[in-house]
């Protein structure tokens, strides 16, 4: 691997950031309503009270000043403060943020631990009843809406079965002394079984929820890649050899077949970052995505522009990786 | 008259014994006969070549012997024998043990048929170490890599302890067609179905190439059956050889023999195709006409369309007949078009 790669990708970086941050900033300026109105609603104010807290923010500097004291900040690394929590944004978000992070992982895990075998074996068994099955599987994965999927496993776990909790991340009782902020993660790593139960029990269904459409995807992207590569004359020229049938399929075929669906998993993975809001509320899940929903609703402009700001680096990332991948996977790649 | 039939054709029994092969694909056109009662012996130790043009029926023909006809094709009747066990009767593992050890193959095109994402190592090492059952334990994935690059150097990758770690595309086209071949001789087989060999390589390659092929099955003493539609390196590399046309033989005999005097129009018609260093100036004579389509034929002599002898006589199925003790031809006017040969010259 080239190291000038990774200094190319973080230079296309910054273009990119720029603009989303000019979106942002004009989408947010555009949108009616005014932090300050909805925080002091209800109280008793003075005008005079209203204008000084508006000085406090900077929101009473006209908006092409504001944009430009953000960006200067931004460059030190300074993303102001949350006009609700009055603690700098980057905190903020760094405390939701694991949360997030470990819903995204599991639900990749559990994505890829389904698509990848089953996609295989629909190709396989092309046409006949596992793959017709795998089809219709995949169509009600992609079509039903996350949220929908969310409360049906909520009544059918949590309310009729009550085998497991319908909210929240880990049981009050359970208190693991933070490393990585994982829960499972830090639980193992204190050994504490007890607190790694409770935190799957509560990680299982929001994570199966977004992984089922994510799985959805992944089978049908890696069936179409694992058909058109069992078509080629390296299989048949591996068959010849008298090599096993699983070697042939899962080293010689999956090596290839794995490219789209690497591609694919990286750009869902990164919508799962951004976008989980909906089964993060559904599950009150303490993550980033319901702190940045509930931000818009407020106006809280500062703590919005930078978690869009870390989304697109994420992606950008999470494609940077993507593409290591392809490296290891596909050897004629060079970045 | 030439006498070079190959004495392994007289003196053993045939290694690979194929009959009345029938082999069809069930396309949304019909049912397309491809292989259409084919018989045919490969015989310890010889080079067996297969003549014809695209659609003939030639790499069907071994695709089918080494089970590995695409689908929506599959093996509609007849019998395939090798070394006196009926192929079509193996399980699963009875193929997967076969394949590799006691037939391998090689591809038209290395650069498709060698994979590109795993080393050369990687897929040299996986067939040795499918097969061979004299690696010393505990120490077999070295003992493969030490064959692996044997094998290599045998087929004259230079610094083969080097390259063996690259991948297919860090060599050149002839590298890549040594390599597969190293790959399909690494546990020795007794016939190796070379399928088009040289078609994809530059002409200077391919001499190479097909005398690298020679001399590994001199050296192995294995048999070879070589597809091609080239009648130019039938001539230089086999010993006996088998014209398919249609999905039929149309004519089997020694190569010399079948050469200098070809029985069946068809054969005569690919000879003409071969230029003569000898007469530089005489025309390439290209045959007229295509390939029939291989959906519901039957009822006539396969070439009818396209025959300069043809008579209402041919309009029936004709039969293999022995125009001498080792050369067959699927033509009633062997006679008449010999003796026409004889008062031309």
């Amino acid at each position: 691997m080239n190291p000038l790669a990774l200094v190319g990708r973080i230079a296309q970086l910054l273009p990119v950031l720029l603009g989303v941050s000019v979106i942002v900033f004009v989408m947010m300026a555009l949108t009616p309503g005014d932090p300050v109105e909805i925080m002091l609603s209800g109280q008793q104010v003075t005008p005079e009270q209203v204008q000084a807290m508006r000085h406090d923010m900077g929101l009473d500097r006209p908006p092409l000043e504001r944009f430009a004291v953000f960006l200067g900040n931004a460059l030190t690394g300074d993303f102001g403060l949350s006009f609700f929590h009055r603690r700098p944004v980057v905190d903020v978000i760094a405390e939701r943020l694991p949360a997030t992070i470990e819903l995204t992982l599991a639900a990749l895990l559990i994505a890829i631990a389904i698509s990848i075998p089953l996609g295989v074996a629909a190709a396989v068994h092309k046409n006949r009843l596992l793959d017709r099955l795998a089809a219709v599987g995949s169509l009600f994965g992609i079509s039903l809406p996350g949220f929908w999927f969310g409360i049906i496993l909520i009544i059918l776990f949590a309310v009729h079965m009550q085998v497991l909790p319908v909210s929240g991340r880990m049981d009050y009782a359970c208190e693991v002394a933070p490393f990585t902020r994982l829960m499972t993660i830090d639980s193992l790593l204190r050994g504490r079984p007890d607190c790694l139960a409770d935190a799957l029990s509560h990680l299982i269904l929001p994570a199966l929820t977004l992984a089922l459409p994510m799985a959805a995807v992944l089978t049908r992207v890696q069936r179409a890649a694992m058909l058109e590569v069992l078509r080629s004359d390296y299989i048949v020229f591996a068959q010849a050899k008298g090599i096993s049938r699983r070697r042939v399929l899962w080293r010689h075929a999956l090596k290839n077949a794995l490219v789209p669906t690497v591609t694919v998993a990286a750009i869902e993975t990164g919508s799962l970052l951004g976008g989980n809001m909906v089964v993060e509320t559904v599950f009150g899940w303490p993550g980033l995505g319901r702190l940045v929903v509930e931000s818009i609703f407020v106006r809280n402009y500062p703590l919005v522009q930078a978690a869009v700001l870390f989304y697109a680096v994420t992606y950008v990332f999470l494609n940077f990786f993507a593409d290591l991948l392809y490296t290891m996977l596909n050897p004629r790649v060079r970045l | 008259m030439h006498s070079t039939r190959s004495s392994a054709t007289e003196m053993s029994e045939p290694l690979l014994s194929i009959r009345g092969l029938k082999t069809c694909f069930a396309t949304r056109a019909g049912m397309v006969t491809a292989v259409d009662g084919v018989d045919l012996d490969v015989y310890p130790g010889e080079c067996l070549g297969i003549v014809g043009e695209s659609g003939s029926g030639k790499s069907v023909t071994f695709a089918s012997v080494i089970g590995l006809v695409r689908s929506p094709g599959f093996i509609a009747g007849g019998s395939i024998a090798f070394e006196g066990v009926d192929l079509r009767t193996l399980s699963d593992e009875g193929w997967r043990s076969l394949r590799g050890r006691d037939i391998a193959m090689t591809m038209q095109d290395a650069l498709t048929a060698l994979n590109p994402a795993l080393t050369v190592a990687e897929q040299i090492e996986e067939v040795i170490l499918a097969h061979a059952n004299d690696l010393p334990r505990g120490g077999r994935r070295d003992a493969a890599r030490l064959r692996a690059v044997e094998m290599l150097r045998l087929v004259g990758i230079p610094a083969p302890e080097k390259r063996i770690d690259d991948y297919p595309h860090q060599f050149s086209g002839g590298m890549r067609q040594r390599i597969m071949i190293a790959i399909a001789l690494s546990c020795r087989p007794k016939l190796l179905i070379a399928d088009e060999p040289t078609t994809a390589l530059d002409v200077t390659i391919q001499a190479q190439v097909l005398d690298l092929i020679s001399d590994l099955r001199r050296e192995l003493g294995m048999s070879v059956a070589l597809i091609t539609h080239d009648l130019g390196v039938v001539a230089e590399h086999t010993d006996r050889v088998a014209v398919m046309y249609a999905g039929q033989i149309v004519e089997t005999g020694p190569t010399r023999e079948l050469i200098d005097r070809p029985r069946h129009p068809y054969t005569k018609g690919l000879i003409g195709l071969i230029p003569r260093l000898s007469d530089l100036d005489a025309p390439i004579r290209p045959i007229d006409g295509q390939v029939p389509e291989l959906i519901g034929l039957g009822g006539t002599c396969r070439f009818y369309d396209r025959c300069e002898f043809r008579t209402p006589r041919c309009r029936t199925d004709i039969p293999m007949e022995a125009v001498e003790p080792n050369h067959h031809a699927r033509c009633i006017r062997v006679n008449e078009i010999l003796r026409v040969e004889e008062v031309l010259q």
